[in-house]
């Protein structure tokens, strides 16, 4: 990692080409990830934090401090006046007033003219602002019916898409290639376009406000097959010839032969599928209608009210929402690069 | 019990007519290879043998049962593919074991089997390894192994060795046909080397452009190859063919005569020929003799090339191009003069349409 991270271009130290290089580099890693360390650190605010101008990077909070019989105030520290350098609890703010106590004299209630004193801010992580996630919304519900959407649409995509393919790239029958030219074609028609032919299938048939309204139109990909099929064609025939060979019946040689060999091209899809899926937001809109079959970024949609939204709580979700599609890329990732079949035959 | 007889069998891809009506049978335990330049039609033959590819006409039959529309997979054979065709993601031990797998065999019968094959196959150590861990000799014997655990009825080598570098063809050749002694099943072979052919085969079919040229034992079509194509396609290196008619004929014999080099006598009958006819004639290095004194029956040209194997030497005599193999090392020079004695026994006539002449 650290030889990565400091890699030059010669055997000569620090050319100016490398200093250019790593200088953009490092401008690119602030852009890209400025906004998603801004959204992590945000969602850690508490909503006071969130709206405290000028913005700051880590999540600060007022501080509060202890003060005998009158419980916990909030802690400045006294700019100008008598006190001045002393820090003080809140007891209530009037007007350009506030009236002020100190611990060491918690029975006498002072005055202090707002403008003389600075809040003391402290550091703290709003973990409340997750926890809040599950208590006080149905968060858990959306969560589970994204992740049984995307988990089983994904399984079914693979499925589905990865027969169609070996069909397309390993047998010959007539019409073949028409068929997987009118399968791409459908690329050219916009989603929206099918959106109300697609929903009055969907009510029809029963699905609407149901998960299975949303995986089922969404199994069949020609992205997918179109992966999966180029894929394919590189797999040599004699591989499926020796299995037929080997009294492999045409599903077993899909099953055992073709499948595995076909994983790299399977993560690329399985990655693509969970992501689709997860951050589908059109379709899921049109066909859940009530709010407990909703998915998590209609959720997120839901929050944003018409007269106020509780930033720190949609953060938060925002937060939950982004992270398993960052971790199983983060996972499957390392699995693409691995080419397993090329390898072995020659 | 593994005998194949192959009747009037064609084949078509779309227009073209790719095997024209092929007959000839295969003995049970025989070794018989398929020899023939690239494209003529040899691996197609094979893959209508094992059921990859359909027949468009005629009948394949095995142990008398006709097998046309019979699938690949109950035909009772094994292949072993050009490139091997391994599974890559499999390990050795998995890769022999599938085929049995797919047929429900009990797993101790499966483990019994695997583990004989390669212990015959000198594979016991690498049965946990992936295809890509191995060389391309233990590739090979696992793509064996694979066929040998099956027990079928004939193998098939769809050009097994051709990945192979040469000092590995040699010892994998040797390889095969001791294998073959043990099993006593019947092989197919397929090969565009005709070296391959003649060292492993009891039974040769030569191929040219989808047609058979001649079906026999090696020494049967080195000794008296059927047509030209036999002729310059069998030995290493090939029989000198030479344009000549044939000058007169003596007492049944042809006598042939070279244009600019005289006449020669052979032992070639005539039946049906006359004089005055064009022919090829073909004479293999290894029967010609290179001598001092010109004479009957010999022609003299210039040394134009010098090949010294230190055992042997061949050379190339130029007007008329051909090529004199002599025993032992030469003290011949390049551009010098040499007398060549074709002697009549061993010299091959073959008629207009190349067909060889029968000879007494």
């Amino acid at each position: 990692m650290v030889k990565l991270l400091t890699a030059t271009r010669g055997k000569n130290g620090w050319d100016w080409t490398d200093w250019a290089a790593h200088i953009y580099l490092v401008l690119g890693v602030v852009v890209m990830f400025g906004p998603v360390l801004w959204l992590g650190m945000s969602s850690l605010k508490s909503e006071t934090g969130i709206q405290t101008f000028p913005p700051t990077l880590l999540p600060y909070e007022p501080s509060t401090i202890a003060i005998p019989g009158r419980g916990d105030l909030k802690a400045f520290t006294i700019t100008a006046g008598e006190f001045a350098g002393k820090e003080m609890g809140e007891l209530r703010r009037l007007g350009l007033q506030a009236q002020m106590i100190d611990p060491a004299t918690p029975d006498t209630v002072r005055r202090i003219p707002v403008g003389d004193r600075t809040p003391i801010m402290r550091v703290r992580a709003a973990w409340e602002n997750f926890t809040g996630l599950f208590t006080q919304f149905p968060f858990a519900r959306y969560l589970w019916n994204s992740v049984f959407i995307t988990v089983i649409a994904t399984i079914l995509t693979l499925l589905v898409n990865s027969m169609s393919a070996f069909a397309l790239s390993k047998y010959k029958f007539t019409g073949r290639d028409t068929a997987f030219l009118i399968m791409l074609a459908t690329l050219m028609i916009p989603p929206t376009i099918v959106l109300v032919p697609n929903y009055l299938i969907a009510s029809q048939l029963g699905l609407t406000n149901s998960a299975w309204g949303v995986i089922w139109p969404a199994v069949a990909t020609p992205t997918g097959v179109f992966m999966l099929r180029q894929y394919m064609l590189t797999l040599p025939d004699e591989l499926i010839e020796a299995a037929r060979m080997d009294n492999a019946s045409e599903w077993r040689i899909y099953w055992r032969i073709v499948l595995p060999l076909s994983s790299p091209a399977l993560a690329v899809l399985a990655i693509f599928s969970v992501m689709w899926r997860w951050n589908e937001f059109l379709w899921p809109m049109v066909v859940l209608s009530r709010s407990e079959s909703f998915t998590l970024p209609l959720a997120l949609n839901s929050f944003q009210g018409e007269l106020t939204t509780q930033w720190n709580y949609l953060l938060a979700m925002t937060v939950v929402t982004l992270l398993p599609v960052s971790l199983i890329f983060l996972v499957l990732q390392k699995h693409i690069t691995q080419g397993i079949a090329s390898a072995g035959v020659k | 019990m593994g005998g194949l007889a192959l009747r009037g069998v064609t084949k078509t891809f779309g227009d073209t007519k790719v095997i024209h009506g092929v007959d000839f049978e295969i003995k049970d335990g025989s070794f018989t290879v398929f020899v023939g330049p690239s494209g003529c039609g040899k691996s197609t033959l094979l893959r209508m043998i094992c059921g990859l590819e359909s027949v468009s006409d005629g009948t394949i039959s095995i142990d008398d049962q006709v097998v046309n529309d019979v699938p690949a997979a109950r035909r009772g054979l094994a292949m072993v593919f050009q490139s091997y065709a391994l599974y890559p993601h499999m390990s050795v031990y998995q890769n022999m074991a599938f085929g049995l797998e797919n047929l429900n065999t009990p797993r101790v019968e499966i483990d019994n089997r695997v583990r004989e094959a390669a212990r015959m196959l000198k594979l016991d150590t690498y049965l946990n390894r992936k295809p890509t861990a191995l060389s391309g000799g233990q590739r090979q014997r696992v793509a064996i192994g694979r066929a040998i655990v099956r027990e079928p009825k004939v193998f098939l080598f769809d050009e097994p060795l051709s990945n192979l570098d040469a000092e590995l063809r040699v010892g994998m050749r040797a390889e095969l046909t001791g294998l073959h002694r043990r099993l006593k099943t019947t092989i197919i072979y397929v090969t565009h080397d005709q070296v391959e052919a003649m060292t492993m085969a009891d039974t040769i079919v030569v191929l040219r452009a989808g047609r058979v040229e001649q079906v026999g034992h090696p020494l049967e079509l080195y000794n008296n190859p059927g047509n030209v194509f036999v002729a310059g396609f069998i030995g290493s290196p090939r029989m000198n063919l030479l344009p000549a008619t044939i000058a007169s004929v003596d007492g049944g014999m042809v006598t042939v005569a070279l244009p600019g080099f005289g006449t020669f006598a052979t032992t070639t009958q005539a039946a049906g020929h006359a004089a005055g006819e064009s022919i090829t004639i073909g004479i293999r290095p290894e029967h010609l003799h290179a001598q001092d004194a010109a004479g009957p029956g010999t022609l003299s040209g210039k040394v134009s090339g010098i090949e010294q194997l230190g055992g042997l030497s061949y050379i190339r005599v130029e007007a008329p191009d051909i090529t004199v193999q002599l025993s032992g090392q030469t003290r011949l020079a390049f551009g010098e003069a040499v007398n060549i004695h074709l002697p009549p026994a061993n010299i091959h006539v073959f008629d207009a349409n190349g067909i060889a002449l029968p000879r007494s």
